[in-house]
Order: C-alpha cells, then sequence, then structure tokens
C-alpha cells in the first residue's frame, strides 16, 4: 500500500513537471521515469499473488517504456534539431494552475463513480484520471509535435494505471496487445515527425494549418 | 500555558542570529573559504545597535516605525511557534492563519518604509516582494491547510504534538510533499537562493535587500533580527512537521535544534548548487509549490 501510494505520487508529480517543463528533453526524461514507475505498478499493487504474468508484463513495460521510447524520442528530437518547446498555447504557470485543478475534479469525479472495493490504493483511481486529464491537456495545448507525443504518452500511462489497479485479472494478451498499439504508435508519430520536419524545416503543428497547395 | 512554553520562545531569541552564519559557513565550504565566524550575525547586530541611525528628510514616521512594527510582529510569530514538541506560549485554535498573516504585516510594513523613501530602486524591490509573497502566500496556507485536516486539530502546538511515526508511516506522502512545499516557501520569504540572493551588491537585481539599503544602525539591527527569527520560524515549521515526537522531553528539543541546524545546512546548500533562477522564472517555481501543496491537500482528502 506504501510503496503503491509513492509510485502513484510520483505519477502526479512528473505529470506537474511535465506541464510546467519546457526543455524537451528534459520532458521526455520525466515520461521515461513515469514509464518505469507504472512498470512497477503491477508488481507492488499485486504483491500477495505475484505470477510470471505481472512480471512479465512490468518487464515489458519497463523496457519499451523506460528504454525504447525516450531513446526513440531522443532521436527524433535529434533529427529535428530541437530542444526546446517555444511558447505553447499555454504558458507554464497556467498549465500547472490547470493540472491543480484537473487532479480537483479527477479527486471529485473518483467519489461519484462506482469504484470496486478491493482497489490497490484509494489515490489510484484518482490519479489515473489526473493522468489521462494531463495527457489530453498537453495534447491541446501545446505547438511542438513532440510535445503532443508525450501528451499521447501520459494518457495511455493513465488508462494503463487504472487498467492494473482496478481490473484485477486482464488477460496478458490484452495487456501485450495494449503495449504494442502503444509501440506501434508511437514510432509511427516519430516517423511523422521526422517527414514533417524535413519538409518544413520544422514541427509546429499549428502551422501546419495553414498550408496551400 | 506553563513555563516549559517560554522554552520555545527563549530558544528562538538566542539562537536564531546562529542559523546565517551556518549557511554562510556552508556556502564557504562548498566554496573552498574559510568563511566568517558562526556567530558573524551577533557581532553585526552589537555592532549596529551600537551606532546611530540617519533618516533622510524625505522620510516620515512611516520609515522609522517599519523595523520597530517588524520586529514586534517577529516576536509575535515566535510565541506562536510551538518547538520540540512543547506549546507555543499563545495557542488557539486557527493560530496558523494568524502566523501567516503576521508575516503579511510585517512585509506590508517593510514595503511601505522602503516606498517611504521615495527611492526608485526600493520601488522595484517592494513590487518584486508584493508579487512573489502574494504567489506564496497561497501555497503556505494550503500547506498549513493540508497539516491541519491531516492531524484534525486547528492549532499549530496541537498539530506539531500530533506527528508521530505512526502518522509518517500512514500519510508519508502527504506529509512529505508539505515539507517540501515548505521549503520553497522558506526559500522565498527568506529571499534565499533560487528567488532572491543575500549577497547581491547590485540594486536592481536585490529584492528584500533593496528595500531595507536605506535603514542603518539599531534600525537595521532590528530587520536583520526580524530576518533571522523569520528564518528560525519557518524553519522551525519544517522541522516541527518532519520530526516525529520521541516521548521524552530532552530527546525532542535536542532533535529540534538539530533538525533546524540541518534546514539551514540545506540551505545553504541549495545557494551553492543552484543559480538563482531569472525573475520571470521565480512565479512558475511559486505555483509550483502552490501545486505541490494543493496534491498534498487533494491526496489527504482522499
Amino acid at each position: 500500500m506504501f510503496a503503491t501510494n509513492l509510485i502513484l505520487v510520483l505519477v502526479v508529480l512528473t505529470n506537474l513537471k511535465l506541464l510546467g517543463s519546457s526543455r524537451l528533453g528534459a520532458s521526455i526524461r520525466v515520461v521515461a521515469a513515469q514509464g518505469v514507475a507504472l512498470g512497477l505498478l503491477p508488481v507492488l499493487a499485486h504483491r500477495q499473488d505475484l505470477t510470471v504474468h505481472f512480471a512479465l508484463l512490468a518487464a515489458g513495460t519497463i523496457a519499451i517504456k523506460g528504454i525504447v521510447f525516450p531513446w526513440f524520442l531522443f532521436r527524433a528530437i535529434r533529427e529535428a534539431e530541437i530542444a526546446r518547446e517555444i511558447e505553447p498555447y499555454v504558458g507554464y504557470a497556467a498549465s500547472l494552475v490547470t493540472g491543480a485543478a484537473a487532479l480537483g475534479v479527477s479527486f471529485w469525479l473518483c467519489t461519484r463513480l462506482p469504484i470496486p472495493e478491493n482497489i490497490a490504493s484509494p489515490w489510484l483511481a484518482p490519479v489515473s484520471f489526473f493522468s489521462i486529464f494531463a495527457g489530453l491537456f498537453l495534447i491541446v495545448s501545446r505547438k511542438r509535435a513532440v510535445s503532443q507525443v508525450l501528451g499521447f504518452l501520459v494518457l495511455e500511462n493513465g488508462i494503463y494505471t487504472f487498467g492494473v489497479g482496478v481490473v484485477v485479472r486482464t488477460p496478458f494478451l490484452v495487456e501485450v496487445g495494449v503495449l504494442l498499439d502503444v509501440f506501434v504508435a508511437v514510432f509511427v508519430m516519430g516517423i511523422i515527425i521526422f517527414h514533417i520536419n524535413r519538409e518544413f524545416d520544422h514541427i509546429d503543428v499549428d502551422r501546419l494549418s495553414t498550408l496551400k497547395d | 500555558m506553563n513555563a516549559a512554553s517560554f522554552i520555545p520562545l527563549l530558544l528562538a531569541l538566542a539562537l536564531s542570529p546562529l542559523l546565517l552564519g551556518v549557511i554562510n559557513r556552508t556556502k564557504a565550504l562548498f566554496a573552498g573559504r574559510h568563511g566568517q565566524p558562526l556567530l558573524q550575525t551577533y557581532f553585526d547586530l552589537w555592532k549596529l545597535l551600537q551606532k546611530g541611525a540617519v533618516y533622510s528628510r524625505t522620510t516620515t514616521w512611516i520609515f522609522r516605525a517599519g523595523p520597530i512594527i517588524g520586529l514586534a510582529v517577529a516576536l509575535t510569530a515566535a510565541m506562536l511557534m510551538p518547538f520540540g514538541k512543547l506549546p507555543a506560549i499563545i495557542a488557539f485554535p486557527m493560530d496558523f492563519l494568524l502566523f501567516a498573516g503576521l508575516f503579511g504585516l510585517m512585509r506590508f510594513f517593510t514595503v511601505t518604509a522602503a516606498l517611504d523613501t521615495g527611492s526608485s530602486f526600493e520601488g522595484i524591490g517592494a513590487s518584486r516582494e508584493v508579487f512573489f509573497s502574494a504567489l506564496a502566500e497561497p501555497a503556505l496556507l494550503v500547506a498549513l491547510a493540508t497539516l491541519a485536516q491531516q492531524t484534525s486539530t486547528l492549532s499549530l502546538s496541537t498539530m506539531f504534538g500530533s506527528i508521530s511515526g505512526a502518522r509518517w508511516l500512514h500519510s508519508g506522502p502527504v506529509l512529505a510533499l508539505v515539507i517540501i512545499t515548505l521549503m520553497i516557501v522558506l526559500l522565498a520569504e527568506n529571499a534565499r537562493i533560487p528567488v532572491d540572493d543575500p549577497n547581491t551588491h547590485l540594486e536592481l537585481t536585490m529584492i528584500h535587500e533593496v528595500m531595507v539599503l536605506d535603514h542603518s544602525g539599531p534600525d537595521f539591527a532590528f530587520i536583520l533580527y526580524s530576518a533571522a527569527l523569520k528564518l528560525w520560524l519557518f524553519a522551525a515549521l519544517i522541522v516541527g512537521m518532519a520530526l516525529p515526537d520521541t516521548g521524552n522531553v530532552w530527546l525532542n528539543l535536542l532533535s529540534a535544534i538539530g533538525g533546524i541546524l540541518v534546514v539551514a545546512v540545506m540551505v545553504g546548500v541549495i545557494e551553492s548548487v543552484m543559480a538563482r533562477l531569472r525573475l520571470v522564472i521565480v512565479p512558475q517555481l511559486l505555483v509550483g509549490a502552490g501545486a505541490l501543496a494543493v496534491v498534498a491537500f487533494l491526496l489527504g482528502l482522499a
């Protein structure tokens, strides 16, 4: 319970850090750290009935979210030659305030939802909702395509947190399938970032809307 | 109230200038210097009290009242602060609001005294001080509210008294977040490095120092002493929250004094390893501290 709570607090803090940080490199590392922490979550949340299933899931999650994604995204920003976000739609202090408000909304939401009794920690459902909201907010409020990919990853992390904590027995195949989907999505997004950059010399997605033939 | 309640006040009065010495020695150690004596602040205070004060003809009674009211407020706040699980002299429900409010009053008079001089530099400092403290105060209040909610009591003395090892096990993450928030508030409120540089000699970059440039002699001694008391009280706030009750009065007192010295060393380390933040980044740090406090509060509620 204590270790699970610690991981959940870590997830909240990493989300806030993402909302308040302008450096893409630091943001990628933070998302990687979040992925590793979440990889440990199924092992800690189901410590009493630990099976090979959970161990494999944890190993796979840590390998993909903690090593493959960061490597891939670092490669993307190196190819695109960018180091930091310039002027997002919503400023960093305003993003932090929105994040704190979103956390409040998540906690309120979870008092209205029928949450199963045997959940690993009372913070689990609110924190997963907060990750989903923070991810959505990152996707809509940032200009750089890399930041939006990070937002997508945070969103997925939120759903994963909810799945691990609330659903006690998800089939192994489903979990692996989700992980594979995310992997493919990030892979495709990385390639798209590279191509946008090669075609247009920048990856500011807001300028793509003014494209003309 | 009993006789033991005076111990926190007496310790604060006697030892608070020592904290500045500890911070300076830590910074000297990092820089490879020998550094000034640990008791330097006491010598400075003694020297300043011997001197006469110089008053500009453009200033009014507000300028003279500023340091005196500041010291009076710091002494009142010292009476509200429990130490080493000993209750404070004055303790009543919601006294933490008075504690936060007293520092607001102190700031108001420092700022008006600075504006009273008519110096444009002091105006800059006053403006920044008010801006940053407006962002730091919500963080402080939410952090204290979180503690009140966690311990289900409303007075600083009973709050600190009910911090135990069991409570740390039960709600450790919440307490840790509150302590981190308070550490950032301490650095901001006491004009320490990520926010303000106490050693800077360029008026344009100063915040707190520039506001007290025109005070001299005993007035400056009052300002220095109330600043030291303020640092002690914020450190005592953190230590009171962090240390569990050991059950032994002497052990509690010793660990609390040790804890305060550790906080001072930490401030020194932060000042040595960190550069000062750009002024436009500072609000982001303080809003971040406020967000941490809100996170702690919400986690504590669930």
